[in-house]
């Protein structure tokens, strides 16, 4: 039998789930690309760590993203971070272990990770 | 499990029955074969409304909007969109009236005028999943009511929103759980009217299949309220996907103890069962329900007593249609004056309605009481196809009327529909257009509660029949001077005698479409003639001298050969011969050929 406050919880822990479904136009996107060149450079794990370490910190105002072919394969995998009114920031070669640094300190924080964007690469 | 993405395909009956149950199978197995399984969900839905436009496939986190997609397109889907992030542009669902795409869908001018209250849910959670429920707030409301509310609060509630129900009647809902929860009993019951026996409608379907467990947990406030710990949902055999969703939703809310005994620790026991009918309209009826859960006849009784006082086994029983259930909770959620602030002064909320017949968009619309009918048809309902003009709009089904043209801005609620004699009904809304006989629509009205009269009672049985058998002579050019008047007439008795709202509403169409449309009834008795040119009996195809140019091309076709004449002049058909299948008119290069 379930109590109102495992319902609550219940509830808790799957809106989070849905929210990160529907909202069309979170604050933050986050856009991973996953072509084939992506994903042979090893894309795949790092979108799904970003998906894991967005609903970890429970921020619904970011969404997480697929897209295509940048252009610049030899750089992937490539992540690029959107907010609104400012310059877009794209890192390159992403590990997925970079992820949570690149999520505390950009997403949350509002600090890009200069040694990992692509300045730093080119 | 977190996914990065969503594939939300429709499982309503509408998409189903075109094919959406293989473009899932196909979505799962192709996702698999690229092992994207773990990043990618496939979520069955409910009915989102559109089913002209399905099979419908909305992609999250986007929220793109998919429409016609066959089991073939989930490949490109599948390469295309979930792989490289390009949207198929080919399939992005497109507005009739606009050029411009809108790729989500709440852009749409489909769903911008709409307010879903009791949809709220379809096409946005996994029916067959509790836990999709209880995230926007499912079960919330049964919670509050056992710790917070007492029984009388409900019903204040209730009475103070407006609420009225939605299978037809229109009834406060908040007097009838009052007079439910007034008689002394050890035991009484709460029921669903989920039979929905109104041709051309599906708004309970698209509930019960969506968003079954807003029906449970509406009903097992209702149980609390006025004192009953067992519930009946009485749905049509017909709606098998409904009645696994059901099944499906009874037993997760058994599994967390949302139904059964001591209900969230409170001592509050409630149960529900299904009862499935065989799809006859008078079990639509409540005490023909009522009397089919027992397991006798589905025939009707006179009333009083009421199902409130004397029911379900001789205990007080409420009875309730799926769609209002489908509002209880969030009126507890919200409030009764948010409620109670849309809508007209007499009937507030929304109500659904199931479009049908000459509209663009046929499907699911959910609008404020008070929108009207030239709203729910042009800017939701996207007009009536191929350029052709408006007649009129059936709503009550066989029960209502039609609205004719000069009634298409009036506020839709339910006095204003009863004042030009139509009715809300349980929201069937069929539309016509110029190439429609309103004889012959009264007359189809008509043979359904014929065939659908239990026989009961005298009036219904034998004088629906007469009344029929007078149509289908006007309708065949054999109508007589004073046959309208004696419809009338017939009309007036039937509705005063008869014993059950089946037979006292069944003479409404006929009436209606007098009240508008007299002139086409005297054209086809007084003239042999049908204006609109549907009733094959009073028609003659002619062959116009000045326009044919004898290419023969007509006589060809032909099936009867009826049709002859000289190679490059003029041809004539004769028309004791002639079937008036049509098929000349169709194939004649030059027009031709007329129906008069
Ligand atoms: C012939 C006939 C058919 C009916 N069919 C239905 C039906 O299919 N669904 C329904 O909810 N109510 C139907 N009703 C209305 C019910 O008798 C009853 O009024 C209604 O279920 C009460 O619920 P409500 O107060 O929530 O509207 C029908 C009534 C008649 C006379
Ligand atoms: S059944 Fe799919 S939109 Fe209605």
């Amino acid at each position: 039998m379930k109590t109102l406050q495992e319902l609550e919880a219940i509830r808790q822990k799957k809106i989070n789930e849905l929210n990160l479904r529907e909202s069309t136009e979170g604050n933050i996107r986050v856009v991973v690309g996953l072509a084939t060149c992506g994903i042979a450079a090893g894309a795949r794990p790092v979108m799904t760590a970003f998906v894991e370490e967005v609903s970890k910190r429970q921020l619904n105002n970011v969404t997480v993203s697929q897209t295509g072919c940048i252009g610049m394969c030899r750089l992937e995998p490539i992540v690029e971070v959107l907010e609104p009114g400012k310059e877009k920031v794209t890192y390159c070669k992403v590990k997925p272990e970079q992820v949570s640094r690149i999520v505390a300190e950009h997403i949350v924080n509002g600090n890009p990770v200069v040694e990992y964007t692509i300045g730093s690469y080119e | 499990m977190i996914y990065r993405s969503h594939i939300l395909v429709c499982a309503g009956t509408g998409c189903t029955s075109s094919n959406s149950l293989q473009i899932i199978d196909n979505f799962n197995n192709l996702l698999a074969e690229k092992g994207y399984e773990k990043e990618v969900q496939v979520i069955r839905t409910g009915c989102f409304g559109l089913c002209a436009a399905g099979p419908i496939v909305v992609v999250y986190p986007e929220g793109v909007y998919y429409s016609r997609v066959t089991p073939e397109d989930v490949e490109e889907i599948v390469n295309e969109h979930i792989i490289k992030g390009r949207p198929v542009e080919r399939l992005i669902y497109k507005e009739h009236d606009a050029d411009g795409t809108s790729t989500t869908l709440n852009d749409s001018s489909f769903y911008k005028k709409q307010h879903r209250i009791a949809l709220r849910n379809c096409g946005r959670i996994d029916p067959e999943n509790i836990d999709e429920y209880i995230a926007f707030d499912g079960y919330k409301a049964l919670g509050k009511c056992l710790t917070e509310l007492s029984r009388d609060d409900i019903v204040d509630i209730l009475l103070a929103s407006g609420l009225r129900g939605r299978g037809g009647g229109g009834f406060p809902t908040g007097l009838k759980w009052k007079f439910a929860k007034a008689p002394e009993s050890d035991v009484k019951y709460v029921c669903c009217n989920a039979d929905e026996g109104d041709p051309g409608a599906f708004m309970d379907r698209s509930v019960l299949e969506g968003d079954p467990h807003s029906v449970l947990e509406a009903m097992a406030i209702a149980g609390y309220c006025i004192g009953a710990q067992q519930g009946y949902i009485y749905v049509r055999a017909e709606y098998p996907i409904a009645v696994k969703r059901l099944r499906i939703a009874i037993d997760q809310a058994r599994e967390y103890g949302l139904l059964g005994d001591n209900i969230m620790g409170t001592g509050f026991k409630f149960d529900i069962d299904l009862r499935l009918g065989s799809g006859a309209f008078v079990c639509g009826e409540e005490t023909a329900l009522l009397a089919s859960i027992e397991g006798q006849r589905g025939e009707p009784r006179t009333r009083p007593p009421f199902p409130a006082v004397k029911g379900l086994w001789g205990k007080p029983t409420l009875l309730n249609n799926v769609e209002t259930y489908a509002n209880i909770c969030q009126i507890i959620l919200n409030g009764a004056d948010w409620f109670a602030s849309m809508g007209t002064e007499k009937s507030k909320g929304t109500k659904v309605f199931a479009l049908g017949g000459k509209i663009n968009n046929t499907g699911l619309v959910e609008v404020p009481m008070g929108t009207t009918l030239r709203e729910v048809i042009y800017d939701i309902g996207g007009g009536i196809p191929n350029g052709k003009k408006f007649k009129a709009a059936q709503t009550g089904g066989p029960s209502g009327g039609c609205i004719p043209a000069e009634h298409l801005d009036i506020p839709i609620d339910y006095d204003n529909l009863n004042s030009i004699g139509s009715m809300m009904g349980s929201g069937g809304m069929i539309v016509m257009d110029e190439d429609n006989c309103m004889v012959n629509i009264a007359k189809f009205f008509l043979e359904f509660t014929v065939d659908e009269s239990c026989g009961k009672c005298p009036p219904c049985r034998i004088g629906t029949r007469r009344m029929l058998e007078m149509l289908t002579r006007i309708t065949e050019g054999k109508g007589q001077p004073g046959d309208i008047e004696k419809l009338e007439e017939l009309a007036k008795n039937i509705k005063a005698s008869a014993l059950c709202g089946l037979g006292q509403t069944a003479p409404n169409p006929v009436l209606s479409t007098i009240r508008y449309f007299r002139d086409e009834y005297e054209a086809h008795i007084y003239e042999k003639r049908c204006p609109a040119g549907e009733c094959k009996a009073l028609l003659n195809f002619v062959i116009d001298p000045e326009k044919c140019k004898g290419c023969s091309l007509c006589a060809k076709k032909c099936p009867v050969g009826a049709i002859s004449g000289e190679i490059k002049s003029p041809f004539t058909i004769d028309t004791s011969k002639c079937v008036k299948c049509g098929l000349c008119m169709e194939s004649c290069k030059f027009k031709a050929i007329e129906k008069k």
